[in-house]
């Protein structure tokens, strides 16, 4: 039991130390984002470009999967407990809100840890073994501008993008169970959708996104950068990767959405 | 040009940063010193005083046992690892005291072949060698194109650029390492066991590369090799690291002539002799008894 303690305790502190470097990187990437282009350091816009559609573009079938589904089973269950009230056109509303604030910048978010952080983590891990990362810096290309700069803009342009189709797929899902099965006409769940859906959700949902795009690149970029010994280092950074940002994703969420509706 | 045999009395110029690339650095000055350099990993001491000196033209064959620590010091000298004490000044400037930004002027007057290559997976071998050249200067597409060619050219892989280092053998990655460690025109060129991997007539071939850039372009070379044929071939200068210090240190025939019978082992390649076969001082059978 103590043992088991003592690995949660060893856990916690490998965590915090992450986040301490996370918080370190993230310094690094402003100074090379805002700093250094003044000093003739540019950022290298067009690889931006190509990240984030190599980012972005092919997660947009899994982020569909999960926002779909996951819209058609609340649609039901919500509809499920309004029946027992009476006025089940309400289910609108729930998915409205319940989409735009708070389920799809979180599905999203985990969908990209799964999908970009471990591949970001996975990248970079391999050309830190493969001296690739050294054989920049010897030739006078910092990493973190080199690399991590376009990654990281590219995930938080992409990760509210996403989101954003997330919602849309999310909502489509709560429409058709609810104009399909329980006889809500289109017109009544656009209105009831709309009703209670306050600008302050929309921008909250997008400040969400950013903030959920920012930990997945970090993280990924980060675990990458750490890497140490061969492989089996890549492997292991790639799961802490996911599962360090899952973490700080829910933990960040909560603290947002305490923060900002309390 | 001063003669490479009697160096001016003060070897170390003033910042060559002042008056340009080429500084007032002539053949025969310092362009390396390394002082006292120790670094150890997790306790372990690897390198325990290590101290120096590459002149401009000259090619220094770093000889050594596997695991004394040579692509260690090579980590350093390009600035990649920081020392635990000591200096490391390139061009005059001690680049472990300097900060990042102000190491860049001096990175791109050398280049360095890995010993894995370490060449850039992403990209194709074209790319891996034009990086540097479109990174660091405003040369047209169609100059670094010929640039690019030129290189591979020197290294006897013409029309390889389109290929990823993936469909490469591991001579032929070498080789690409080295026409992207030369792309730049550098000064100093840091070879990591250029040899490795590659057939007798290919060695020769970048063998004469070596000896040619530091006699045409007064490049200084720094080559860490197990080649000996090579490494006698080459050398102006050589060392023997051994056991974290410089063991001995000379010109070829001096070593060749040496009476150190660790060194006589070494370049002779035998099995017997004062090197331990294992590094660690307690006794195989200890060992194996679990003692
Ligand atoms: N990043 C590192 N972390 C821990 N130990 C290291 C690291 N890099 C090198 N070492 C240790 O330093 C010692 C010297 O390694 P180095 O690579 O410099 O040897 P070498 O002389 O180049 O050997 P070889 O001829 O086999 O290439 C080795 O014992 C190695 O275990
Ligand atoms: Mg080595």
């Amino acid at each position: 039991m103590t043992d088991r303690l003592a690995a949660l305790g060893r856990s916690g502190l490998e965590l915090y130390r992450f986040v301490l470097f996370a918080f370190g990187l993230f310094g690094g990437f402003l100074y090379w984002l805002l700093v250094a282009p003044w000093k003739g350091f540019k950022v290298r816009y067009s690889e931006v470009a190509r990240q984030a559609v190599r980012i972005g573009v092919n997660a947009v079938p899994i982020v569909f999967l999960v926002n779909f589904f996951v819209g058609v089973t609340l649609a039901i269950t919500v509809a499920d407990i309004l029946r027992i009230f009476g006025p089940i056109e309400y289910t609108g509303a729930v998915m409205g809100v319940g989409f735009w604030r708070e389920l799809s910048p979180l599905l999203t978010g985990i969908v990209m840890a799964g999908y970009a952080g471990a591949s970001l983590a996975a990248e970079i891990g391999t050309m830190k073994v493969g001296e690739e990362l050294m054989a920049l810096e010897a030739s006078a290309l910092n990493p973190v501008r080199f690399l991590c700069v376009p990654r990281l803009l590219a995930v938080m342009i992409m990760v509210p993008v996403l989101t954003l189709f997330g919602n849309l797929f999310g909502i489509y899902g709560g429409y058709l169970i609810c104009t399909g099965l329980l006889d809500i006409s289109p017109q009544l769940f656009y209105d009831r959708m709309l009703d209670p859906l306050k600008v302050k959700d929309i921008w909250v949902g997008g400040l969400k996104s950013v903030i959920f795009g920012c930990i997945v690149g970090l993280v990924g970029l980060g675990q990458g950068l750490q890497v140490r010994g061969g492989a089996e280092g890549v492997g292991r950074a790639t799961t802490n990767a996911v599962v360090y940002s899952i973490i700080l994703i829910i933990v960040a969420d909560c603290i947002l959405t305490v923060a900002l509706y309390f | 040009m001063a003669d490479a045999s009697n160096p001016p009395p003060n070897p170390l110029p003033g910042n060559p940063g002042e008056d340009g690339r080429d500084g007032q650095f002539q053949k025969g000055d310092v362009i390396i010193r390394c002082t006292d350099i120790f670094k150890s990993y997790d306790g372990r001491p690897i390198l325990k005083g290590v101290s120096i000196d590459v002149r401009k033209g000259e090619t220094l064959v770093v000889m050594g046992g596997s695991g004394h620590g040579k692509s260690t010091l090579l980590r350093l000298m390009i600035g990649a690892e920081l020392p635990d004490s000591g200096t490391i000044e390139l061009f005059g400037q001690d680049i472990t005291k300097l900060k990042e930004e102000d190491t860049y002027a001096i990175k791109r007057r050398f280049g360095v072949l890995f010993q894995s290559g370490a060449l850039y997976n992403s990209m194709t071998v074209g790319e891996n060698i034009s990086l540097p050249l479109r990174e660091h200067t405003d040369l047209d597409e169609n100059i670094i194109d010929i640039i690019v060619k030129l290189k591979l050219e020197l290294v006897g892989l013409r029309d390889f650029e389109h290929l990823v280092p993936a469909q490469l053998s591991g001579g032929m990655k070498k080789r690409v390492g080295l026409a992207r460690a030369i792309a730049l025109d550098p000064e100093i060129i840091f070879y990591d066991e250029p040899g490795a991997g590659l057939d007798p007539v290919m060695l020769a071939v970048i063998d004469e590369l070596i000896t040619g850039l530091g006699e045409k372009l007064g490049v200084a070379s720094i080559v860490v090799t197990h080649e000996m044929h090579s490494a006698f071939r080459i050398a102006d200068r050589m060392v023997l690291m051994h056991g974290g210090h410089i063991l001995a240190e000379g010109t070829p025939d001096e070593i060749k002539k040496s009476d150190d019978p660790v060194l006589q082992q070494f370049i002779q390649g035998k099995a017997e002799g004062p090197i331990p076969l294992r590094l660690s001082s307690r006794d195989f059978a200890e060992d194996l008894l679990g003692g």
